[in-house]
Order: C-alpha cells, then sequence, then structure tokens
C-alpha cells in the first residue's frame, strides 16, 4: 500500500490546488519588459473577448425593446427593468424556479450520499471487484446520455406508480424520475472522487475506531463524513451547477409545461415568429443567476470540485 | 491494515450494513445506466416499433443499420457535423485553452482577473450559451449584423449555423480546458523546470518535453472530455433549432426519433449504438488509465 502512503500527503492538497489561489515566488525571471507587456495585452484582450457575450446580454436586458429597434444598440438611452418583469411572468420563473429547487436538492444531496457509501466501501475494505465496482460507476458517468434515452423514456412510461407519488401515474413526467436519472448519472463523478480523498484519510484513526468498537455505521457517519467535508462542499457546488444546468433528461422526461425546470423555460420567451432579443436577455439572466452566485461566491469550492477529479494523480 | 483484509472479519450487521451500500447505489447504475445501454443495442436489431408490447419485437439482424446509413437522409450530415465538432474542439478549443493555461501560469499582474472572466461561461449550461450568443447571432437585432450591415441569420441559414454554434460551443470549452489545464500546471513540480533550465532548454521545448508529458492526467481528461463532449453535443442544437436543418448531430437524431412525431425506435437504437460503441472506446481508455493510476 505505498500508494496510500503518498497519497495520505495529498489530503491537505485538496485546497492549494485551486488554480486560482496565487502561486508564491514564481516571478518570471529574465523575460523581457516588452515580452510581458504583450502577454498581458493578450490575456487582457482575451478577458474581455470572453465577458463580452455575458456583458452584453446583460446590457441588453436592461433596455426597451422599442428604444433599441429605433436606435440600434449602439445608443444610449431606453433603460428599463420591464424586461425583468415580462420576462419573469412569460417564462413563468416563480414556478420554474421552484421546479428546479424541487429536482436539483434532492438530486444532488442523493448523489453525494449514494457516492460517500460507493467510496467508503471501495476505500475502506479491499475486496477483489473494487476497482471494477469504480469503473462501472465512472463509466456510467460518461456514457452519451441520448445513447440510453430509448430504453430509459420507454422503461419509465410502462413504469406504473401510485398518484400520491407522481401525478401522470407513471415515471416519465415525473421529478422522481428525472432525479433518480440525474442521481445515476452523476454518482459515478462523485464516488470516484471522493474514493480518492477517502483513502487518504489516514489509516490510523479507522484503527483506533475499531478499537473503541466503532461498527461501520458509526464509522461512516461520524467519522468519515466530517473529515470530507472539504470535498463534499466542492463537490455539491459542482453538481448544484450541474444538475441545476442539466437539460437533456429535463428535455425529454418530463412534458408539461408546469413541471419544467428554469433551464427550460427559456423557450416560452421565444415566440414562434417574433422574438424581442431583451426580453430573452433579460430571461437568460435569471436562469444565469444562481449559477452566477456559485462564479462569485463559491468559486473555490466549484474550481476544487472540477479539478479535484482532475489532478489526482 | 490487518483489520481491512475482508468483509469476512466484519460482524454480521456491519456485513449488511456494508453490503447495502454497494449494492443500493449499484442496482441504480445498472437500472438507469447500464441496463438501457445494453437496451439499446438490443432493440437496434428487431424490428419494434414502438407501438405494440415488446415481446412483438422481431430480430432483423443488421437491416436498422443498413437503413440508417443508406435510406436515412439526416444520417450522414448529422456525422459529418460530429466529426466537425470533434475537430474544431480538439485542434481550436482544446489547444487555445491549453495555451491560454500556459500564459496564465506566468501569473502576470492581473493573472486572477482574467482567468475568471475566461472561465465564466464554465457555470452557464449550454442551452444558456445558445440563448446568450443569439443576442450576438440573431439577424434583424443580433449584434454582428448591426456592426456588419449583413442579413445573415446565423442561427437558421445551414451554411452557417453550424459554425455559429461552434463559437459558442469554443467559448465555453476553452475555459473549461483553461481551468483543468491551469490545475494540472500548477500540479507540475517547479524542480522539473529548473532542471530544463539549467540543461538550457528554452522554453518551448521545456513545456513540450518536459511540462506537457508530466501532465499526463489532465492530458487523458481533456482527451476524454473533449470526445465525449462532442460525441454527445446536443443541447445547443436542441435550442437553437430542434437539430435541424444545418444542424443534424447523431445526439438530436436519436432524439427526436424517440420524443418526436414519428417514432422509431429501430432506427433511433441503432444510431444510439453506434453512439454507444464510439464513446466506449473512450471511456475504457479513459477507465484503464485511471485503474491503472489507482492501483
Amino acid at each position: 500500500m505505498t500508494a496510500t502512503a503518498s497519497q495520505a500527503s495529498e489530503a491537505p492538497r485538496v485546497r492549494t490546488r485551486n488554480p486560482l489561489a496565487t502561486r508564491r515566488g514564481s516571478a518570471p525571471g529574465a523575460r523581457s519588459r516588452r515580452g510581458r507587456l504583450a502577454v498581458q495585452g493578450f490575456l487582457a484582450l482575451m478577458a474581455l473577448l470572453w465577458i463580452f457575450p455575458v456583458g452584453y446580454a446583460l446590457l441588453a436586458s436592461f433596455r426597451d425593446y422599442a428604444y433599441t429597434a429605433e436606435h440600434g444598440y449602439f445608443s444610449f438611452g431606453g433603460f428599463t427593468l420591464q424586461n425583468y418583469k415580462d420576462a419573469w411572468a412569460q417564462a413563468n420563473f416563480s414556478q420554474t424556479m421552484v421546479n428546479s429547487a424541487i429536482v436539483t436538492i434532492p438530486a444532488v444531496l442523493l448523489t453525494l450520499f449514494l457516492s460517500c457509501c460507493v467510496a467508503f466501501v471501495v476505500a475502506r475494505f479491499s475486496f477483489r471487484f473494487n476497482l471494477a465496482l469504480l469503473g462501472l460507476f465512472t463509466a456510467a458517468n460518461l456514457l452519451p446520455p441520448q445513447a440510453l434515452l430509448i430504453p430509459v423514456y420507454r422503461m419509465f412510461r410502462a413504469t406504473e406508480v401510485p398518484f400520491w407519488f407522481s401525478e401522470s401515474g407513471t415515471l416519465l413526467n415525473s421529478y422522481w424520475g428525472l432525479i433518480a436519472v440525474n442521481v445515476a448519472f452523476q454518482t459515478g463523478f462523485c464516488a470516484f472522487v471522493l474514493s480518492n480523498y477517502m483513502k487518504a484519510l489516514p489509516r490510523e484513526l479507522y484503527e483506533s475506531a475499531v478499537v473503541d468498537g466503532a461498527g461501520v455505521l458509526r464509522q461512516f457517519f461520524q467519522l468519515t463524513l466530517p473529515l470530507c467535508r472539504p470535498a463534499l462542499a466542492a463537490l455539491a457546488t459542482l453538481e448544484v451547477t450541474w444538475i441545476y444546468n442539466e437539460f437533456f433528461w429535463a428535455t425529454v422526461l418530463l412534458q408539461s409545461g408546469d413541471k419544467f425546470p428554469v433551464t427550460s423555460s427559456l423557450n416560452n420567451l421565444r415566440g414562434e415568429f417574433f422574438t424581442d432579443n431583451n426580453l430573452v436577455a433579460a430571461g437568460s439572466v435569471v436562469i444565469a443567476l444562481p449559477t452566477l452566485v456559485v462564479f462569485f461566491v463559491l468559486q473555490k469550492q466549484f474550481v476544487a470540485g472540477l479539478t479535484l477529479g482532475a489532478t489526482k494523480g | 491494515m490487518a483489520k481491512y483484509k475482508g468483509i469476512n472479519q466484519l460482524s454480521g450487521l456491519d456485513r449488511v450494513v456494508v453490503g447495502l451500500m454497494v449494492v443500493v447505489p449499484t442496482l441504480l447504475v445498472v437500472w438507469l445506466v447500464w441496463a438501457p445501454a445494453i437496451g439499446s443495442v438490443l432493440l437496434s436489431f428487431t424490428s419494434w416499433d414502438g407501438v405494440g408490447p415488446i415481446t412483438s419485437a422481431e430480430f432483423i439482424g443488421l437491416k436498422n443499420y443498413s437503413d440508417v446509413v443508406s435510406i436515412y437522409p439526416p444520417f450522414w450530415p448529422a456525422v459529418r457535423h460530429n466529426l466537425i465538432w470533434l475537430a474544431v474542439m480538439f485542434l481550436v478549443a482544446t489547444p487555445f485553452g491549453m495555451f491560454l493555461a500556459v500564459l496564465l501560469d506566468r501569473e502576470l499582474r492581473g493573472t486572477r482577473v482574467y482567468q475568471t472572466a475566461i472561465y465564466l461561461p464554465v457555470v452557464l449550461s449550454l442551452a444558456l450559451v445558445g440563448f446568450i450568443w443569439q443576442l450576438i447571432y440573431s439577424r434583424d437585432q443580433g449584434l454582428i449584423n448591426q456592426v456588419t450591415g449583413s442579413t445573415i441569420d446565423w442561427y437558421g441559414d445551414p451554411r452557417y449555423n453550424l459554425w455559429a454554434a461552434l463559437v459558442a460551443s469554443s467559448w465555453r470549452h476553452v475555459g473549461y480546458v483553461m481551468l483543468l489545464y491551469l490545475a494540472g500546471l500548477k500540479g507540475v513540480d517547479p524542480s522539473l523546470r529548473e532542471a530544463a533550465k539549467v540543461d538550457g532548454a528554452n522554453e518551448r521545448t521545456t513545456f513540450f518535453k518536459v511540462v506537457f508529458p508530466v501532465m499526463a492526467p489532465i492530458n487523458v481528461i481533456v482527451l476524454v472530455i473533449t470526445v465525449i463532449e462532442s460525441l454527445r453535443a446536443f443541447d445547443l442544437a436542441w435550442v437553437i433549432n430542434k437539430g435541424r436543418n444545418g444542424l443534424e448531430l447523431l445526439g438530436t437524431l436519436v432524439t427526436s426519433n424517440v420524443v418526436g412525431e414519428a417514432s422509431r425506435i429501430g432506427f433511433g437504437s441503432a444510431i444510439a449504438t453506434m453512439m454507444l460503441v464510439l464513446s466506449s472506446f473512450f471511456v475504457a481508455l479513459y477507465i484503464r488509465y485511471i485503474m491503472r493510476e489507482q492501483s
């Protein structure tokens, strides 16, 4: 188990892996000043270019359609909040936001819980099929969802459930069906990341826990889960973003408009023959808002979650 | 270590707990991922039209496949579009993201602001990316046409819409790749660069001969992500025009064959199986790689 020993030193590095954190003491050395300025200018230009579409959408969202239609977008004036009011009503955001929460919150919690279970077993007990198990989950995360659509769709349509469980009477057009699919797809990634994290936890902790007579359940809930808090925070941030953004399954598995999550409600803002782009912009901003909160407030967790799985080894 | 040799040393209750911890998630994944994957493959060899009971399905061999490649008009365009998609992501977006990561890794002043701006699109869903770029591409109100005075419908015209979608998709992919490589570059042992410098290697040589090979884990992950994401590209095309008229992709073909007006299960399954086979090659590559890392 030499691998475990070398990994043990990695556990505390999870935070420092954040590439947004500044590495000190790596001054560029004897690079010419002009070259540095050129690189800086190039990066600044790229950054502006990259932020531009979002900034442009933000700006457009505050402008009156009649005004921009008459004067074009390179004008000043016509600022209004009306787009947000209209978008909120037309895209039915007060409903779809709730729908998104109904799907996202249980899906993230379940994903994290189940992947903790798998990761714990994989990390703490050495079975012969451990690696195979991890492969089974990780591969599931990578398969194209469209390729599984037909059987899942048919299966859900044929699965009858009580009406108190789903109004539609089947798993199709039911939140639980969508949650289950999301969980099944995301568990692989989280289990993989968490198992690496758990393997790096000091073995002695578990040995003394066993000496104290702690069973598997206590080792799991009272020892492992609290120690995994940083990894769980990072993964939770990432999964909230991913499941909130999930579009494919939500589009095909939910059918009645009152169940649609936020991401698929934008279509309501597009008319058949005419689209008010300022209205679409306002809707886009509203939809992006939760993820932008993640971006600005939980940036560290998000990036850590993304790179946790990638930079192992 | 002696305490954790195997399940035999656990008490009866603990054995049940451990069993449940593995079996419940496994059942879920088998039920919703692996069984459907096998189902897609099996259905692709049958004549089932989705109407009658599944027991009425007949084995028809490779007929669905030969039909798809010979008499289904959108199939070859979709294959071509997926390949173009892959080529652009792999040859343009990915190297560019890597290039930005290398520049950002120099930690010049303002680096943090730049990298934050470049990875902003990563938190947005691809569906939303489609809508945001509509403001730029739209024929009557879009930015491009306002500036250039052209009247091209960038999302609607089959000559341009794939490229328009690719620009939007690259916008997000570059940020993602940049982030992964930046993390990888931070993880490279600084003494390696020092040693290369002492040996008189210039910056380019150092990167390609020393740093890049050391980042093998990131390279594998980025390769797999790029290929898989190009293969399952769907959201963007679906929000633009449901994957028609110049934006046909394998993913949208499967979907419109199932939820669309005409449900052609055999056709859809045959395309789905092709996607599975293609992706499983890269999934296997990835799994083999991480398994080697693990053991």
